[in-house]
Order: structure tokens, then sequence, then C-alpha cells
């Protein structure tokens, strides 16, 4: 298909919506010596203090359990949805489970089950449960049809389904579940900062109490952990891992929750003129919640999100060689992998959380940590894709076959990854909201301290609004620019396309 | 029997074969000769269609022979029986075969030489062992008709004409496309010839001369 817009273009549009963003963000650093701060937590992490073992393996021990709990009841539940992915109810239900994030998932949760295990695995589970059905579903459809044609009319769907699709993506789906399973130990740590006893937690009472070496170790651990996941995770160990997460978990202590808790959530969920019986108070209700709460959220998460991707998409540019050893070398190309790994590693959430930390509360924490997290995930995926060209034997090296090879080959799916981001930055910044920055989160989170469930569920609505919207916009670019062939045939495409739009 | 009677057969709204008359008495056997894209599949598939619509049992040998690669040699025959049981008698055949079931499979897999390789994934045999795991199949499934692409291409001509005999002996009628014109010779009791989609001969075998076999497969 022709391109019908032209890509430098689109990338000027989006640069210069940035410029108008920047007189409405507040950057400003508000520590008072933010070096200083810098310093003591580099210190931390370069000297990390193993000497709170036990607190520190219990965290880690609790972020594995909720992990492998929240993805397993999350796929397994995807997995009966996927073959009736194509029924309107199933996929419906599916988009709206995965359209709220995990940490606002919990933050209801939290309000029916108080800080006790359902809140986190559930947490995990509903959204994964979403985004395995659609995803299975899809790998399903790409297994190859012949065997199940064969089989004729007259063989029953259940069969059909066992004998030939099962077998067929079984090898794609265990990798998927895998590669869930490392989004899913990042969301279960991130649900530390809300108060479920993870690595969040851990980290947030050690940065709290200054010590900067035991925060250190925590990282290292949840870095080892990330990195190391198809080395402990084997399928035939499944039932282990899932077995020790249940013991884990039965630990768990949670304060009680009152009588009734659910109930009162369901009715609270109602708009509050309506459960007073002042049908016609709901439009000034939804006026001052629009005026207060969503409109202001909104505009602050668009201009974080726009700041952050420009700042990501400039990490990618100027990364996406950094892992191929033919332009940085041998020894710079290891480097760069290292440093990939890190910022991928880490939740953005988590990040922002350093960020703050070190600068004081503003948006430059968020617009930092989005930036960097979502660039190394698309400089790493471009990385991949520049080692793969085939060049012929006298190309030049070093940033002259930066320049003239790898930027123009790479530059669609450049585009076309910083477009699938998008939509996912535009999530993470409404998020961002919880550590304190104005963004949708924010509001939603305050909605929730006032214990106004009605705002709060309104405002969801409206941050699920903004993304699908949001992702509308991006695959039309996409289709316009010609770059959403990057889900094209093949499974490592496919692959890499999951991953662009993963955790 | 009539199958075909005067149709155009082709895929997305392009005539592959026009206006084509077909008719196949049981105990008959078909051999379809003609270099590759003349049509020989797209009659096979037009075949498939009209059996099935008149109820009868057809084994299929598919030419990219349509297996599960991830499942083993037995499994992959034991598909031939599918749709003659259950969901759940399915199921439990998948998990573990019953003994009946095992040895019918064996039995075909024997018929074919494979029973070494019974328990191997079929993602890890050779390809002139996967088309015979697919000839298994169809032995197993047993029927009315067997319909075969090709399903001789990739093994030896000892074998191959091994095989052909075996097809013979299991099926009362068959219809199989063929790319060597001996194999056919001794199979067949009649042979279509296909050339640019245009069916140019029908004939019994014993009429097959040089010059037909010129004209379909010369320049």
């Amino acid at each position: 298909m022709g391109a019908s817009m032209s890509r430098l273009g689109v990338v000027g549009v989006f640069l210069a919506a940035a410029l108008l963003c920047l007189p409405l963000a507040d950057m400003t650093v508000a520590s008072h010596d933010p070096w200083a701060a810098l310093a003591r937590m580099g210190r931390g992490f370069l000297t990390p203090d193993f000497s709170a073992l036990e607190q520190i393996s219990r965290a880690v021990a609790q972020t594995l359990a909720f992990a492998i709990a929240g993805v397993a009841l999350g796929g397994m539940a995807g997995l009966c949805l996927a073959p009736f992915y194509r029924l309107r109810a199933v996929r419906g239900l599916a988009i709206g489970l995965r359209s709220v994030h995990e940490l606002f998932w919990a933050l209801m949760l939290l309000q029916v089950f108080g800080i006790s295990v359902w809140s986190g695995v559930l947490a995990i589970a509903l959204p994964y449960a979403g985004i395995f059905a659609k995803v299975l579903s899809e790998i399903m459809d790409e297994a190859d049809p012949r065997p199940a044609a064969w089989l004729g009319p007259r063989a029953d769907p259940l069969t059909r389904f066992l004998w030939t699709r099962m077998p067929l993506a079984r090898p794609q789906m265990v990798n998927y579940a895998l590669y869930r399973l490392e989004c899913g130990l990042r969301s279960s740590a991130v649900l530390g900062f809300i108060g479920l006893p993870t690595l969040g937690f851990q980290l947030d009472s050690f940065f709290r109490q200054g010590e900067y070496g035991a925060a250190g170790a925590v990282m290292a651990i949840y870095i080892a952990l990330i990195a190391t996941v198809r080395l402990w995770m084997r399928p035939r160990l499944v039932i282990l891992w899932l077995g020790a997460a249940a013991l884990m978990l039965a630990t768990v202590q949670a304060p009680p929750m009152g009588q009734g808790a659910l109930w009162r959530f369901l009715s609270d969920i109602v708009p509050a003129p309506l459960r007073q019986g002042d049908p016609a108070g709901v439009v000034p209700w939804l006026w001052h919640l629009l005026d207060g709460a969503i409109l202001p959220g909104l505009m602050a998460t668009l201009v974080v999100a726009q700041l952050a991707l420009i700042l990501a998409g400039a990490v990618a540019f100027l990364g996406q060689a950094l892992i191929v050893p033919r332009v940085a070398g041998r020894a710079g190309a290891a480097a760069g992998h290292l440093l990939l790994v890190i910022l991928r590693s880490f939740p953005e959430y988590m990040l922002a959380y350093l960020f703050l930390q070190v600068f004081g509360p503003s948006m430059l924490p968020a617009i930092l940590a989005l930036g960097l997290h979502n660039g190394a995930i698309i400089g790493h995926l471009l990385g991949r894709q520049a080692a793969a060209l085939t060049l012929r034997p006298d190309a030049p090296r070093g940033l002259t076959l930066w320049g003239w090879e790898i930027v123009p080959r790479l530059f669609g799916s450049f585009l076309a990854l910083c477009l699938y981001r998008w939509e996912i930055i535009i999530r993470e910044s409404a998020i961002m909201g919880i550590l304190g920055i104005a963004t949708l989160g924010f509001y939603l989170d305050s909605a929730i301290g006032e214990l106004r469930i009605d705002r709060a569920v309104a405002i969801l609505a409206a941050t699920g609004l903004v993304t699908i919207g949001v992702d509308a916009l991006s695959r039309a670019i996409r289709a316009r620019l010609g770059a959403a062939s990057l889900r094209m045939s093949g499974s490592r495409q496919a692959v890499r396309a999951r991953q662009a739009t993963g955790c | 029997m009539q199958l075909l009677d005067g149709v155009d057969l082709g895929y997305g709204g392009i005539a592959v074969l026009q206006d084509v008359r077909l008719s196949v008495a049981p105990g008959e056997r078909l051999a379809l000769l003609g270099r590759s894209g003349s049509g020989k599949s797209t009659l096979l598939a037009a075949l498939m269609d009209a059996i099935l619509a008149r109820d009868l049992r057809v084994a299929l040998v598919p030419q990219d022979a349509a297996l599960v690669p991830q499942l083993n040699a037995l499994r992959n025959v034991l598909m031939g029986r599918l749709d003659d049981h259950s969901a759940f008698y399915n199921l439990r055949t998948l998990i573990r075969p019953r003994r009946v079931d095992r040895d019918a499979a064996l039995d075909a897999l024997d018929q074919v030489g494979l029973v070494p390789e019974a328990g191997r994934a079929v993602e890890g045999l050779s390809g002139g062992q996967k088309q015979r795991v697919a000839l298994a199949r169809a032995l197993h499934r047993g029927g009315d008709v067997i319909l075969g692409d090709e399903p001789l291409s990739a093994v030896d001509p000892r074998q191959a004409e091994a095989l052909a005999k075996i097809i013979r002996g299991a099926f009362p009628t068959a219809v199989l496309a063929l790319h060597d014109v001996a194999i056919a010779r001794a199979f067949a009791t009649r042979v279509i010839g296909l050339r640019n989609g245009v069916i140019l001969f029908d004939l019994p075998v014993a009429d097959l001369d040089a010059a037909r076999i010129e004209a379909l497969y010369g320049r």
C-alpha cells in the first residue's frame, strides 16, 4: 500500500505538538539539592546492602507469588475466552478488562477486598485475562489451518481445537506466557507502591528510612529475577511454582474488611445524584467532574505523554544501533545491551518513583521515566532488527553505518514502534498521577481517597476512552504511513509486534 | 456415479478448469496426469466436495500432508477416525489411546513401514516419512474413495510401487494425481490428462500411448 502521509511530516507534527506542550509542562526541580540525592542513590546502588536479607527475600517471594498466581489465573481465563474471541460479547469483555491498568484495578479492588491476596491477584489477573484472550486467539488464528480442514466437516469443534489448533499453537503460547510472566513480575512489584506486600512496598520503606544500600539490593535482585525468568520458569515446573505461590500467598495477613464491602462498593459506583434520587442533578455533577478533574487531568496526561513520546523517540533514534557491534564496537554493544536491559526491566512507575526521590514532585520525573523506559524498548527492538540486516561485505562501520544504512532502512519501523508505544505512554502517564503528578491518575486516586467511588469510575471511563481514541488515531496514522505492516505474517514478526505493544 | 457435470472450477473467480464433466464408477482407479499448474489439485478439491455432498466416506492425502508436526506419528494416524467419535472419546484418545485404536493405527503404520517411528513427533521426520504418515492416516480412516494429490512424490520408486499396491488393496475406488507415468500405468484403470486447465484426454489405461504423453508434457 502506498503511503499517503510523509514520514518526516508526521515527525514534524509530533515535534510541533511537543513544542506547544512545553510551556504547559511543570518541569521545575523541586528538591533543593538533586545532585546530592542522586549521588546518595548512586552510592546505594553501587554498594548494595544485603543485610536486611529476611525482609528482602520475603518481599521477593511475595512478588513472585502474586505474579505467578495473577498470570496463571489471567492466562487460564484468557485461554477459555480465546476460542470465542470472535463473539462480540467476549471481545467487548476482553477490551473492557484490559483497558483498565493493573494499578487502577488494584485501587478499585482495595475498596472491596482491602489489603488482601485477592486484591493483588485479581489486579493482575483481570487485565491480563483480556490481553491473553486477544493474543492467544491471534496465535491460534495464525496456526496452520490445513490439519483442521483435513478433519472434515463432521468433526466436533472441541476435537478440532484439541487435536489440531492447540498443538500447533502451543510453542508460541508458551513463549507468550513467559513474556507475560515478565510483565507480571513488573506489575506485581509496582503493586507494592499502593500497599500490597511486594518489592515496591519494601523499596518505598527503605527509601523512607534513607537506607539506600538496602534499596540498591532490592533493585539488584529485581533485575536478576526478571533477566532469568526463562531459566527458572520451565513448563515442567509450573505445578511446583503454582503450589509454592499458593503457600506463600496463604501467609499474607489481611486486615479484615467490614461486612458488605462489596455491596457498599457497588452502590457507591452509582453517581451520587442518582443515589440521592435527584436525576436532574447528574448534569451539574458531571460538569463539575469534567471541569474540576477530567479536563485538567487529561490536559496534564497529554502534556506528559507528548513530551515523553518525543524523549522516547530521541532515545530510540540515537540508541537503535547501540547494540550493533558493527556500530558500537564489541565492548560498546555489550554495554549498550546492559543499559537497555536495565532501563527496560524497571517498570516506568518504579523509575518515576526513583526520579521523584531525586528531582522532587513535578512532571519531570514522569517524563524522564516514560521516555527512558519506552525509548529503551523501542531501541532494543530496532537494534535486534538492525543486527539482522544483511549488509554488503564492504559496508561502512560506526557512525557512518548508523547514518547511511541503519537509520534510513529502519525509519519506517522506528515510526511504527513509536506510534505503537504512544498509546502505552498515554496509559502510563495517567497512572503516574498516583505518584502525585496531576495527571488523570491523581484525580482518580484522590476521588478514591475521599470514598467518592462514583467519581473514580467516571474518571476511569474517561481514561479508557482517551486510550481507545489514541489507539485509533495511532492506527490511522500507521495505515496512512504504510507503516502498519509491522504486523506481517511470520511468527517472528508477530512476536515483535506483540512486544511492541506489551509491557 | 456422476460427480461433476459441466462446472467451471477455480478460485477467486478465475476459472482454472472450464466446463468439466466427470463421472467415476465404483471400483475405478483414476490417475490424473499433467504438469504442475495444469489443474490437478483444483479438480481434486472439486471431487472432494462432490463426494462429501453424496455422503460417501472419503480419505484424503493432501499434497502438503497437513499433519500436526508437534504430535507424534501415531496420533497423526489416529486423527483419521476422529469424526467417528464423540469429543470426550477423542479427548481420551489424545491423552491415552485405547488398546484397539492403538493397534489399528499401528497396523496402518506397519503397512507404510513406520512402526519404529510411531512415537516420534512428526516435525522430526523426513519428507518421505511425513508423506507415509499422511498415507497411513488415510489407510486408518478407510472409506469408499481415496483422493490423493501426489501422495507418492517424496518416496523412492520401489517404495512408491509397493505403496500404490497397498492403496489399491485398501480402497475400492481411487483418484490420485501422479507425476510418474509408470506408476500410473501400473496403478490405474483409467487416466485423465490435464494441460493448461483443459482435459486433454480421458481414457482406459491401456490406450495411453507415447504420443499422448508427449502431448501432455512436451513443449
